[in-house]
């Protein structure tokens, strides 16, 4: 390649400057001065050669990392989504972490059985309640003793039987084998000596260290109840001679709120059929379940504690099968009832019409035959875990009606079970007492496909419903995650704006491209071009604060003017017609909507004017009230119409100019043909342009829908924002956007109500996406079409 | 008849009207918008004359002192089923809003008053408006002046003799709040700053195993120098303060009770009904200017909308520094490096649906993408000092102007590619064919000729984000910025601050404002702002691109 070149003077010019400038003119020299060589391999070009081609390479692989890179970027926004939104569809995943022989009491530690097991907050240290009264505290991770706490037990008595007072509750009533009973309660304390932390546990008698006596026989209690409500505590008991016993202490406060006294209220049960397996007192005190071994469920209506009724004896189990295990879910609305032949069912009380309650089956969950030995309630969700005699472990969620796992874990029966608060950790005593302990992974259970899209019965609700309700001040609350009211929303918003802006823009943008005069045209255009770049934000504060109360206020004026205003533009189009030569022809052709900018002003004000007189005349002065009380419409004053009527403002541009960029980007050929024909303006737009322009405007139309869909400012401000689901055009609406931006900054980071946000986000950016894709591929096929054309 | 009604609607024209009055109702919709907008917002500045009247409805009767906002026909019928006893044989009667101010003596600045009962209406002379900077407006006579609680000037209701002295006084104490405005805002604010980065600074050694004694005691010493600093202004602030409140106005209201002010709560006191137009002119030309360079006060429905609008600037201007370079450098690839097939079709097809996608999806994914997760990890890098408190892990200035470039990044793109594909090949081959490597054609020919695109791609991605208030919500704005994003503080500029923006202030005050009757003005106010400076934007952006356009236009073949 290298080699001089020689090239004659006067052809080179232009390269001779180039040269100068790279002072390697002494080639030239050497040579005469009519033929110059120049010698393009110094090494100083070389160089800069070497150097060009560098900073080629160098800006070819900059850009190509630098477009691909912002290419990913936008590809990273669908990857995002999908990675916040898709653990909410993992299932459940248990791990075995620690096994080891049950921490032994101090005392008898060979008659001790555990009655009682369960974790505090943190899942660090448990509790185990014993038969000999002992309560043993230990580490959960490797079975250490934490500490010992004998309870106030007279000598010779035995713990016959616990429970607490509902899953998320520490209170517990325990039974004593003289009839007694004791209430406690489990401590800890956290405290962080040398930043690490310490949980220091402790037992408390909240109701006094005295065991209350249940039966004055001294039978032994071998089922206990209680419920702990602000005005009273209700106690329940059922002792080894099969008597059941139900107390009320009314509580009173002392003048200073410094001392509670209890006045003792005995009520009597109805007589109780066969073997009582557990009693459940609602945290409300208003019903108690008694279940008996056989499968039958009492429901004893307590709202008159004088005198309970029974209100139905159901039987609960399926195919006559005995119990497994009945308990409470968490809120204590639900009753959670396995059987023998491995049917899990949830019940509640249901209120019909006439306001009777009666205790139906909301859902079951069927398991593979074998018997239910456990059923354990989550402490701060609407699910269970299961346990059955061949020792496998379900995890369910019952608002979702979700099978989230089943695993085997022991080779044998389950004694007794426990979760920790946090749903984390799984510990297990084996019949053989041994201890296991199990990290449970299992984040988002309270969202299924069904749960999202389906009717849902929630907890105290009369019949299965669309319901979004993310959040409530209580803590036993059932999330209500129905995403199909925020759809609707979104969808009649859509609905409302589409109809207000299709036929104006469509409308509008066939005159502007076909019939307008290119003088006007050039005016109409950038009004509509600021039209499409106005903030949605001020449009959406117009339609909140202006528009609305106008609208309230001028109802009759708003519907007159839908139906005056083509009655007095086709009005004044005939009369125009009729006008002499003169008068219409200092108008040129093209220019009848500057025409009828003042009809449309005169008409409005006419229209809004008289509407005081129309409410007068024929809604008593009141249309607001008549629509709700003459027609049973509700009106709220923020509602569809008012959206439709700012929505479709902003949406009206997009469709205009995608519009009428297809009508005039029809072949010119074609229309002068039809006209050429003998048809009219008209028949060659009805008839040629527009069936030629339709996949456009169909385009432009999908383009502005998407638009109306994910459009969050407008909405936000001009609608209430309430989750409902009816079509009412006088009725507020939620869309999935407008809900986003209300809940995400108060939803907590990485729950299962922050990933569902982000399943909104990306079930309105994969919609937007699909129908614009759509759109734009007609679009482009459209383009190929008059291409050919 | 020249032709009857059934002829020319066979002829189609009745359609064609109608197509027309489309076009004619969407350009009424806009200019309506925009005057209204325009009317209400400008028309908030002009000092309205305060009316004084007399109010009988059934057995009360009341003195009414204020301006009067907002006039409404209501039918007669609907106010007589309210309860109210009205004779009248009209259809329907006039309801006035009257602005009374006083909240702290009536609870509320507004009242509804219907016209028939509104009687004497006089516009005395003597009537003062006060701007206060709590509790709105006061209207009312002034009576007397105070010294240190002792009254040195009197006057009765009807007089007008103190009022030079009255806004002698008032300038004073304006002048000592300004001072004391900067102590506080800037002398102290930088302290409180430094004395903040000092603790994160030993935070750092500590966690950096490095905390000598020695540094330690020098840190120590830099707080001490700073503290005594502090001191001295504190006592500085303590003096003016009581500079400040030395003296006070009486004044009566309108239901006749006297209340005491003092002139530290005044921001201007002005009597309207003694004004002339060129007086009124000057007004409105000093509350102009004081809605663009004053701060908000009372729950942001007072004063101004700088830091709003210094807000916007910021991060339109960040964002466009990040989108130009990105989308510019997307397009040339699409259209100069990448191989053009069906791969590069579905970016193009991708890229501009984008544009279309909801702009909510993009706050979301900042939030999520930005905030949580990149913000969270460079604060485990970057500043574990301040943690448990996030550094960038919360939404702030730099995730917003990155989600909204973005979130505008297909708009440049876009428009970058259309320059692109118009310039012919010819041009780009005589380049390469004079010896210019491909980038030396890039940057010397394609792109120059291209920059008109490029322009106006960038103009409508900043027109775009001015307007965008969706996703800001989510990742950075908030409704009251305690300082500018940029400040004398180092480093300048606060990239993890909150700041205030445009669209979100018409949409805080406008709906979650707890006295939304009288912020609604200033939110027109603000609404026309915006739309002002978008259009603005979008006209430069057609501007600039005819102009350069012009320029290379010797180029274009």
């Amino acid at each position: 390649m290298s080699a001089l070149f020689s090239i004659p003077f006067e052809r080179l010019s232009g390269v001779i400057q180039l040269s100068y400038k790279c002072s390697i003119f002494s080639a030239m020299k050497e040579n005469s001065p009519n033929a110059p060589v120049i010698d393009f391999d110094t090494p100083a070009l070389r160089m800069h050669r070497k150097i060009r081609s560098y900073k080629d390479k160098v800006a070819e692989v900059g850009v190509g990392v630098g477009g691909i890179s912002v290419i990913v970027a936008i590809l990273l926004i669908f990857l995002y989504l999908m990675y916040e939104v898709v653990p909410l569809f993992k299932s459940a995943s248990v791990e075995p972490v620690a096994e080891y022989q049950v921490p032994a009491t101090s005392v008898r530690p060979d008659d001790a059985k555990t009655l009682y097991l369960a974790t505090e907050e943190q899942g660090e240290v448990a509790i185990r309640l014993t038969s000999v009264g002992e309560v043993v505290f230990f580490n959960a991770a490797d079975g250490q003793v934490v500490d010992r706490v004998q309870l106030n037990l007279p000598e010779g008595v035995e713990v016959t039987s616990v429970q607490p007072e509902g899953p998320a509750s520490t209170l517990m009533a325990v039974g004593l084998s003289n009839g007694n009973l004791l209430i406690i309660r489990d401590r800890y304390r956290i405290t962080y000596p040398g930043n690490e932390r310490l949980i220091t546990p402790r037992i408390e008698y909240p109701y006094g260290e005295e065991p209350i006596v249940i039966s004055e026989a001294g039978q032994a209690i071998t089922k206990v109840a209680l419920s702990d409500a602000e005005e009273s505590l209700i106690l329940s008991a059922v002792t080894a001679d099969k008597k059941a016993y139900m107390v009320q202490f009314v509580k009173e406060e002392s003048l200073f709120g410094d001392e509670v006294t209890l006045t003792r209220n005995e009520i009597t049960l109805p007589v109780v059929e066969g073997n009582l397996h557990s009693i459940l007192i609602s945290p409300d005190q208003q019903w108690a379940y008694l279940a008996s071994e056989k499968g039958t469920i009492d429901v004893l209506d307590l709202r008159e504690k004088d005198e309970p009724k029974l209100n139905a004896r159901l039987k609960v189990t399926e195919q006559n099968s005995a119990i497994g295990d009945v308990t409470f879910q968490l809120g204590g609305i639900s009753v959670l009832v396995g059987d023998q032949k491995g049917h899990l069912s949830q019940w509640f009380l249901v209120r019909d019409e006439q306001n009777e309650w009666a205790l139906k089956k909301i859902r079951s969950f069927d398991h593979d035959g074998t018997p239910i030995s456990l059923i354990i309630p989550e402490h701060r969700r609407k699910g269970f875990l299961m346990m059955d005699a061949k020792g496998e472990l379900g995890i369910y969620s019952t608002t979702a009606h979700r099978t989230m796992l089943t695993e085997k874990l022991l080779d044998q029966q389950p004694a007794v079970a426990a979760i920790s608060p946090r749903a984390d950790l799984l510990i297990v005593q084996r019949q053989d007492g041994v201890i296991q302990t199990f990290e449970v992974h299992n984040e988002h259970p309270e969202v299924s496909w069904k749960a999202l899209w389906d009717k849902v019965w929630y907890e105290s609700y009369e019949e299965p419903e669309y319901t979004w309700q993310s959040s409530a001040s209580t803590n036993d609350f059932e999330p209500k995650f129905s995403l199909m009211p925020l759809a609707f929303g979104t969808l009649k918003a859509a609905f409302y704006a589409m109809i207000v802006a299709t036929p104006l823009a469509i409308c509008g943008a066939v005159f502007t491209a076909y019939f307008m005069a290119p003088a006007m045209r050039r005016k109409v255009k950038p009004i509509i071009e600021l039209m499409e770049a106005l903030p949605t934000v001020i449009l959406g504060f117009l339609a909140g604060l202006f528009l609305a109360p106008f609208v309230e206020g001028n109802l009759p004026g708003i519907f007159a003017l839908l139906l005056l205003l083509p009655i007095g533009m086709v009005a004044f189009g005939f009369a125009w017609a009729q006008m002499p030569d003169k008068v219409r022809h200092a108008i040129p052709d093209g220019w009848q909507a500057a025409l009828l900018i003042p009809v449309v002003l005169l008409v409005s004000w006419f229209a809004l004017g008289m509407s005081s007189h129309l409410e007068i005349v024929m809604f008593d002065g009141d249309m607001r009230t008549w629509l709700s009380n003459d027609l049973g419409i509700p009106f709220d004053q923020r509602n569809a119409l008012v959206v439709g009527l700012a929505m479709g403002f902003a949406v009206i541009p997009t469709i205009f100019s995608i519009t009428e960029d297809a009508i005039f980007a029809v072949p010119k050929h074609l229309s002068y043909g039809s006209l050429a024909l003998g048809a009219t303006p008209w028949q060659t737009l009805t008839r040629v342009v527009l069936p030629t322009a339709s996949p456009g405007i169909f385009s432009a139309v999908m383009i502005g829908m998407g638009r109306a869909v994910g459009e969050t400012m407008i909405v936000l401000m001009a609608t209430g924002n309430t989750p409902i689901m009816d079509a009412n055009i006088f009725e507020g609406m939620r869309t999935l956007a407008a809900n986003i931006a209300v809940e995400v900054p108060e939803s907590e980071v990485g729950s299962s109500h922050y990933r569902i946000l982000f399943l909104a986000a990306f079930v309105l950016f994969m919609f937007t996406f699909v129908v614009n894709t759509i759109a734009e591929m007609v679009r482009q096929r459209l383009r190929k079409k008059y291409g050919a054309l | 008849m020249r032709e009857s009604f059934g002829s020319w609607a066979r002829s189609g024209s009745p359609w064609v009207w109608l197509n027309a009055g489309a076009v004619a109702i969407s350009v009424v919709m806009v200019i309506g918008l925009l005057v209204l907008i325009a009317a209400r917002g400008l028309g908030h500045f002009w000092p309205a004359s305060i009316m004084e009247a007399e109010v009988r409805s059934g057995d009360t009767t009341y003195h009414l002192v204020g301006e009067k906002v907002e006039v409404v026909s209501v039918p007669v019928e609907q106010v007589q089923s309210a309860g109210i006893e009205l004779q009248s044989d009209k259809e329907t009667v006039e309801r006035y809003l009257i602005k009374t101010g006083n909240r702290d003596v009536y609870g509320s600045d507004f009242r509804w008053v219907l016209e028939p009962f509104v009687q004497e209406i006089t516009y005395p002379e003597n009537l003062i408006a006060v701007e206060r900077r709590e509790w709105g407006n006061f209207y009312g006579y002034l009576l007397a002046l105070k010294e240190k609680g002792e009254t040195v000037a009197v006057q009765a209701a009807g007089e007008n003799s103190i009022w030079p002295e009255f806004e002698q006084r008032i300038e004073r104490a304006l002048n000592i709040h300004e001072e004391i405005y900067q102590i506080e805002k800037h002398d102290i604010g930088r302290i409180n700053y430094t004395i903040e980065r000092l603790r994160l600074k030993q935070r750092r050694l500590e966690l950096d195993g490095k905390d000598s004694l020695s540094a330690i005691a020098e840190i120590d010493a830099e707080r001490a120098v700073l503290n005594a600093e502090y001191e001295v202004l504190q006592k500085q602030l303590a003096d003016l303060y009581v500079e400040a409140n030395r003296d006070s106005f009486v004044a009566k209201a309108m239901n006749g009770s006297e209340i005491e002010v003092s002139l530290s709560k005044v921001v201007r006191a002005y009597q309207p009904n003694r004004m002339g137009v060129m007086e009124k002119m000057g007004f409105y030309g000093a509350k102009l200017w004081e809605f663009l360079s004053d701060e908000p006060r009372e729950a942001n429905t007072e004063g101004g909308i700088f830091p709003a609008i210094f807000g916007t600037v910021m991060m339109v201007i960040l964002m466009s520094i990040l989108v130009t370079p990105f989308g510019v450098i997307a397009a040339v690839y699409l259209r100069e490096y990448a191989k053009q097939g069906f791969v590069t079709r579905m970016i193009r097809i991708a890229v501009n649906n984008l544009a279309g996608v909801p702009s909510i999806v993009y706050g979301v994914f900042g939030l999520g993408f930005f905030v949580y997760f990149l913000g969270g990890h460079v604060d485990e890098m970057f500043f574990p000092e301040a943690l448990p408190a996030p550094t960038f892990g919360t939404p702030g200035l730099m995730w917003a102007s990155l989600t909204l470039a973005l979130l505008t990044v297909p708009v440049v793109i876009v428009a970058t590619e259309e320059g692109l594909a118009r310039i012919p090949r010819s041009v780009r081959e005589g380049s390469l064919a004079l010896g210019a490597t491909k980038a030396e054609t890039l940057w010397r020919v394609v792109l120059p000729m291209a920059s008109p695109a490029m322009m106006t791609g960038v103009i409508l991605a900043v027109a775009r984000a001015a307007g965008e208030v969706a996703p800001l919500m989510l990742v950075g704005v908030v409704k009251l910025a305690p300082s500018l994003p940029l400040d004398g503080n180092y480093p300048f500029i606060h990239l993890d601050q909150k700041f205030m923006h445009l669209g979100f202030h018409i949409y805080d005050v406008g709906f979650q404002s707890p006295n939304v009757e009288a912020a609604r003005p200033l939110v027109y106010a603000t609404a026309l702002l915006l739309v002002i400076v978008i259009a603005l934007l979008n006209l430069s952006a057609i501007a600039i691109r005819n102009h350069l356009r012009e320029k290379y236009k010797s180029l274009e073949m």
